[in-house]
């Protein structure tokens, strides 16, 4: 019997030729990620009593959840790292402003083809972008890998995911990967590891790939892939970074679940209050009134979602019931939306630009919602409270979706308006 | 273990059970009095030690923040009972020592304030119509809990490797 992506990756990091679902391996991870939440795993690693991290050259830390600090208490948990990074000799740090991290480690090549990433962040997923193994986990559980550089993971089950057909006009990934969500539901992949296959995976870039990765963590996903092709190739390239290691499912690997796509009959999507699984086309939701559009996030800050929701904005302005935020993921798009004069042409429109980082997303800081308030986010999570609020609502959807909803001010069809 | 049972649904989520807004909170008691907020904001103070939720499926599915788990711990939730968990939230669980039991059917069969009794040993649930079964978790996992969480045991573990 053949092995999938999952089964591969951790039987050579693992250093056996075969593993099998349900096993438990102690592997080393190649990428340890932490964001401010690296306070509390200092904290944990301080009380485990070891003086020395494992390995600093293996840890990334990227300031980005409440950036900059917007308290006190942040504010003194974000000087903790600083003081920890010099410490210990951690030489990948980003400090305010550098971008959310699972946009800076993929476009600062810090995750390369077939490493095995942890990271205290459940959209650590995202690295399946570049055919890494990304997988979530907590604060305490980081401090002992810190500690030995070792962590125990269960072999997951996988879910192959055959994607044919190309995009319709103003359908994009967000589009097809809020439908897969919605189909298997939000435990639908719980402790799996999800493969994308199929022809119109070629089409589909590293950003795109990013977003589907990424919110493959809200149907439970462990780790979410799309296997080294041409386009990761040509990515790296471009980065001019080198390395890593291309692991590919044998053809007679088992699966515990396939699914068939095709993205030629998608219309746009949206996922409706409180469940990222409650989605819908966006026609059935149109009229619905919005307070708030958010644009940005991990999963949908890149300059191609910017670029997406001001061609859709073109000549048009922010409704002026509305407050429309733009959070860029990185430095690196912001810079290129200035550049290119997208950021620009948002802002001319009316939206309002944040810091890159993550932003009103997880309701810390920057965007909160108030009572009865509704929002439309590019981002990932539309739970009861997130970005504010118990009683605000936040329905999901593309960038495209997000724009023209925007400008007219409540749920709309993009293709209505373009 | 024996305690009172609150009964919660499907796909509790990290976000209703500790708000993203507290995360600058960093003393576990300070946590507790938020637990499950986003369900009832008086739910911390309704808590008592000792209690028991039972879930539906999916819990602690969301964020990575273990704090969901730290909260419920300190708060001085006993055990979860649930017919599934979120990955993360189930690793962070048994490394903050909250004892964790999967069980699809527990839900269905209390109401809330019923007193149930778990034998974890045997893998039973002692309700008040009578008793089921669980899996036990592995020994390996046991083992972290009965050590009071990760920290400890992962202080064990490289004191017996030097």
């Amino acid at each position: 019997m053949g092995l999938t992506f999952a089964e591969k990756l951790l039987a050579f990091k693992a250093g056996t030729d075969f593993v099998q679902p349900g096993q438990i391996v102690e592997v080393s991870p190649d990428v340890a990620m932490s964001h401010d939440n690296a306070g509390l795993v200092i904290r944990q690693f301080r009380q485990i009593g070891v003086d020395r991290v494992w390995d600093p050259s293996k840890i990334v830390i990227p300031l980005d959840h409440r950036v900059p600090a917007e308290s006190t208490k942040t504010a003194n948990a974000h000087k903790s790292i600083r003081e920890f990074v010099k410490e210990q000799g951690i030489a990948s740090f980003y400090d305010v402003g550098e971008g959310v991290c699972h946009q800076v480690l993929v476009e600062k090549g810090h995750v390369l083809p077939g490493m095995l990433a942890l990271g205290t962040d459940s959209h650590t997923t995202s690295y399946g972008c570049v055919g890494a193994f990304g997988t979530g986990i907590g604060a305490t559980e980081m401090a002992a890998v810190w500690a030995t550089g070792k962590i125990w993971l269960r072999v997951p089950e996988s879910i192959r995911v055959h994607v044919h057909g190309s995009f319709p006009e103003m359908v994009f990934p967000k589009d097809f990967i809020l439908h897969l969500v919605g189909r298997l539901g939000a435990e639908g992949a719980n402790y799996c590891s999800v493969e994308f296959h199929g022809p119109a995976m070629a089409g589909i870039g590293i950003p795109g790939r990013f977003t589907i990765c990424n919110l493959s963590m809200e149907m439970g996903a462990k780790n979410a892939v799309v296997p080294v092709d041409r386009v990761t190739t040509a990515f790296f390239e471009g980065l001019k970074v080198t390395g890593g290691k291309a692991f590919h499912p044998d053809p007679d690997a088992a699966y515990v679940r396939e699914e068939t796509c095709n993205i030629s009959l998608m219309v746009p999507q949206v996922a409706c209050p409180h469940g990222v699984d409650n989605v819908k086309p966006v026609a059935e939701m149109e009229g619905t009134r919005i307070d708030q559009a958010v644009l940005g996030s991990c999963t949908n800050g890149r300059i191609e979602d910017l670029r997406e929701a001001a061609s859709v904005m073109a000549g048009r302005r922010v409704h002026p019931h509305v407050r429309m935020l733009v959070v860029p993921a990185s430095r690196t798009v912001l810079l290129e939306g200035i550049r290119t004069g997208v950021i620009t042409e948002l802002i001319e429109a009316g939206a309002v630009l944040v810091n890159p980082g993550c932003g009103p997303c997880l309701g810390a800081h920057e965007g909160i919602l108030a009572d009865g308030e509704i929002c439309i986010a590019s981002t990932n999570r539309n739970f009861k409270g997130r970005m504010g609020s118990p009683t605000s609502e936040v329905y999901l959807a593309s960038p495209a979706t997000v724009a023209a909803s925007a400008v007219a001010g409540k749920i709309t069809d993009p293709r209505r308006v373009k | 273990m024996k305690g009172r049972v609150w009964v919660l649904g499907d796909n509790v989520d990290t976000d209703v059970i500790y708000p993203g807004k507290y995360l600058p909170i960093i003393v576990p008691e300070e946590m507790a009095l938020h637990a499950l907020e986003g369900v009832d904001p008086q739910f911390a103070s309704k808590l008592k030690p000792g209690d028991i939720i039972v879930a539906g499926s999916n819990f602690g599915c969301g964020s990575s923040r273990e704090q969901a788990a730290t909260c419920l711990k300190a708060a001085g939730v006993a055990a979860v009972v649930a017919g599934s968990y979120s990955r993360i939230f189930f690793r962070n669980a048994l490394n903050q020592g909250l004892p964790l039991v999967e069980s699809r059917e527990c839900s269905k069969r209390v109401k809330e304030g019923d007193v149930v009794t778990i034998d974890f040993g045997r893998g039973k649930i002692l309700l008040p119509g009578g008793e089921m079964s669980f899996e036990p978790l592995p020994s390996f996992l046991t083992e972290i809990l009965e050590d009071g969480g990760l920290i400890e045991h992962t202080k064990k573990k490289i004191a017996k490797e030097q």
